[in-house]
């Protein structure tokens, strides 16, 4: 029996969706178990967790945010499990490095799926900026995955039945390096960037202005993205660059608004759903990727866009 | 202030790049130093500047083609070069690399001590990002990764961590090993000078023997992962490009409506 490990994203006690995904997945290479980390969850999260599929949630209580001390309390909550599924995130996969280096796991990051061929994990992901796919077998006993998010629909488990809570003894080591100082990111309304089914984005073509770019986010029910020239300039903060050294996005949809589609940004979109792109000039490199392509000023093409679902919506 | 940056030869971005028997294809032609590594070797040749003294190495680890990316960092200003080269090493996980490294690391660091190790924040072919922590436990040394700045003083390390949901300011007793982001600083450009020096500067060249390395422990064999398939994605089919004379709107929102998308 193969025993899966999940650890469980949450912010503000509430499940992220991606943990849902995970759980989803977990449910096709095994049993799935929860891992929480960080205070203790309510009874709402336990139940969340037990309808996907989750038979325990072992809860690691102390708050931490040093990768050697989060990868050894995961550590202590997954010491059975032949799998360790994490949220692809840039925190994640150094709790997953410094997990393999203690267990001896072969590890798959930035994966788009996963399953157990001939008794190994194979995982797919899809590589250099989502032009190519690759397939990846973990030839060691123990496997880690780190699966991005939206690339599994979550569904919840037949006949699901409440989890139950084990809490774990874990005495956080010492380490190196201390966090001195939080200054948390206000959260913006509606869901995280990652992990948003649709992403409108916008770019220097904006000239700064983001009134219809999250306009036409909140219209399709999606979170507001934007590329390297928009965050440099200073119109939008970093948290919202998508790109290769920002957020990597897979949403059903990409609006790309006002953005040219340098490599770097494409890299971090490019295995969308559907994509669709605004843009003046006619050999932006954008519209090589798009789906659906409109030349033109987003001024025009969103207001009457906008205009038109509303429409259609209330008709 | 003694600093080595570990650089990767990578595939240039542009380029048709691809996999050949389970691994990236690389040539010289169209590859250099990872773009992001040059944010590591400004980061190191800022702190030495700062200080007025000291040394920066660059260190790459890979086939005959990785020399080009010590090249491109003796361009930028780096005053040491060494490549590690073995054929043993081909096909090593990021694991087998990091052990690799380690061990020259370590060899520079006995020579006399090091202060940090700074990388960056990912190579743009693989984009794990895993390298940085698995070479500060292999090296046994602080980590402090995604450094969007860096402050070096009495022996410690601050840096400046910006993660979706909050801005953290993590500190570490050096040696450290430190990856900085595409946000910590510019890099600057090779000068005329600098190209020309860098053509004729000495590369050392090292080999697993020389570091003391057991082949068995890294290379495809002690890889804990293999590639079985890799395939080109399809094109998307079926792609439409309007240019908007008044309609591009409706065109496009009845395109998301048809497809269920709006």
């Amino acid at each position: 029996m193969t025993t899966v490990a999940v650890l469980v994203e949450h912010r503000g006690g509430e499940v992220a969706r991606p943990t849902l995904e995970a759980l989803t997945l977990a449910r096709s290479l095994g049993t799935p178990v929860a891992v929480w980390l960080g205070g203790q969850p309510g009874p709402d999260a336990v139940a969340q967790l037990g309808e996907y599929g989750a038979t325990e949630v072992r809860v690691v209580a102390p708050e931490l945010r040093v990768a050697a001390a989060l990868a050894e309390a995961v550590g202590a909550a997954s010491g059975d499990a032949d799998v360790v599924l994490f949220v692809s995130t840039f925190p994640n996969k150094e709790i997953a490095t410094r997990l393999a280096l203690a267990t001896g796991a072969g590890v798959v990051v930035d994966a788009a799926g996963a399953s157990i061929v001939d008794g190994h994990v194979e995982v797919e992901q899809t590589v250099f900026a989502a032009t190519w796919n690759v397939r990846t077998r973990i030839v060691t006993e123990k496997a880690i995955v780190a699966i991005r998010p939206n690339t599994t629909q979550a569904v919840p488990a037949e006949g699901g039945a409440p989890a139950a809570v084990v809490p774990v003894a874990f005495d956080p080591p010492v380490t190196r390096e201390s966090v001195v100082a939080v200054e948390a990111v206000p959260a913006s309304d509606g869901v995280p960037l990652a992990e948003a089914p649709v992403v409108v984005s916008g770019g220097r073509g904006t000239g700064g202005d983001y009134t219809l770019i999250s306009e036409f986010a909140e219209l399709l029910g999606g979170a507001v993205g934007a590329s390297r020239d928009a965050t440099d300039e200073g119109w939008i903060s970093h948290e919202h660059m998508v790109g290769q050294t920002g957020t990597t996005v897979t949403p059903a949809l990409y609006v790309a608004a006002g953005i040219s589609g340098a490599v770097h940004h494409r890299g971090g979109m490019q295995a969308s759903g559907t994509i669709v792109a605004v843009n003046l000039d006619p050999d932006a490199p954008i519209f090589e990727i798009a789906d659906f392509g409109v030349v033109g000023s987003l001024f025009d093409v969103l207001p009457q866009a906008i205009e038109r679902i509303r429409e259609v919506r209330g008709a | 202030m003694r600093v080595l940056v570990t650089v990767k030869f990578t595939p240039d971005l542009q380029s048709n790049r691809s996999f050949t028997d389970g691994y990236v294809t690389r040539t010289a032609d169209d590859g250099s130093m990872n773009e992001l590594d040059e944010h590591a070797v400004e980061a190191a040749l800022q702190l030495v500047e700062a200080v007025g003294e000291g040394e920066v190495y660059a260190l790459t680890v890979g086939g005959p083609d990785a020399g080009a990316a010590v090249r491109k960092a003796l361009q930028l200003g780096v005053n040491h070069a060494i490549h590690v080269s073995d054929e043993a090493i081909a096909g090593s996980d990021v694991f087998g690399t990091a052990r690799v490294l380690a061990a020259a690391i370590q060899r520079v660091h006995e020579e006399a001590p090091l202060d940090l190790v700074v990388t960056g924040m990912a190579a743009l072919d693989g984009l794990t990002s895993m390298l940085p922590t698995a070479l500060a436990a292999e090296l046994d040394w602080s980590q402090l990764t995604l450094a969007s700045s860096l402050e070096v003083a009495d022996g410690v390390a601050t840096i400046r961590r910006d993660l979706p949901d909050a801005h953290e300011t993590m500190q570490a007793p050096l040696p450290a090993v430190v990856s900085v982001t595409d946000e910590a600083n510019k890099p600057r450009y090779p000068n005329f000078k600098m190209i020309m020096a860098a053509r004729t500067a000495v590369v050392e060249t090292w080999s697993l023997a020389d570091l003391g390395v057991d082949p068995a422990t890294v290379g495809a064999a002690a890889s804990r992962t293999s590639v079985v398939a890799a395939e080109p994605r399809p094109p998307r089919e079926n792609r439409v490009i309007v240019t908007d004379t008044g309609e591009g709107g409706r065109l496009l929102a009845d395109f998301l409506l048809e497809r269920g998308l709006a």
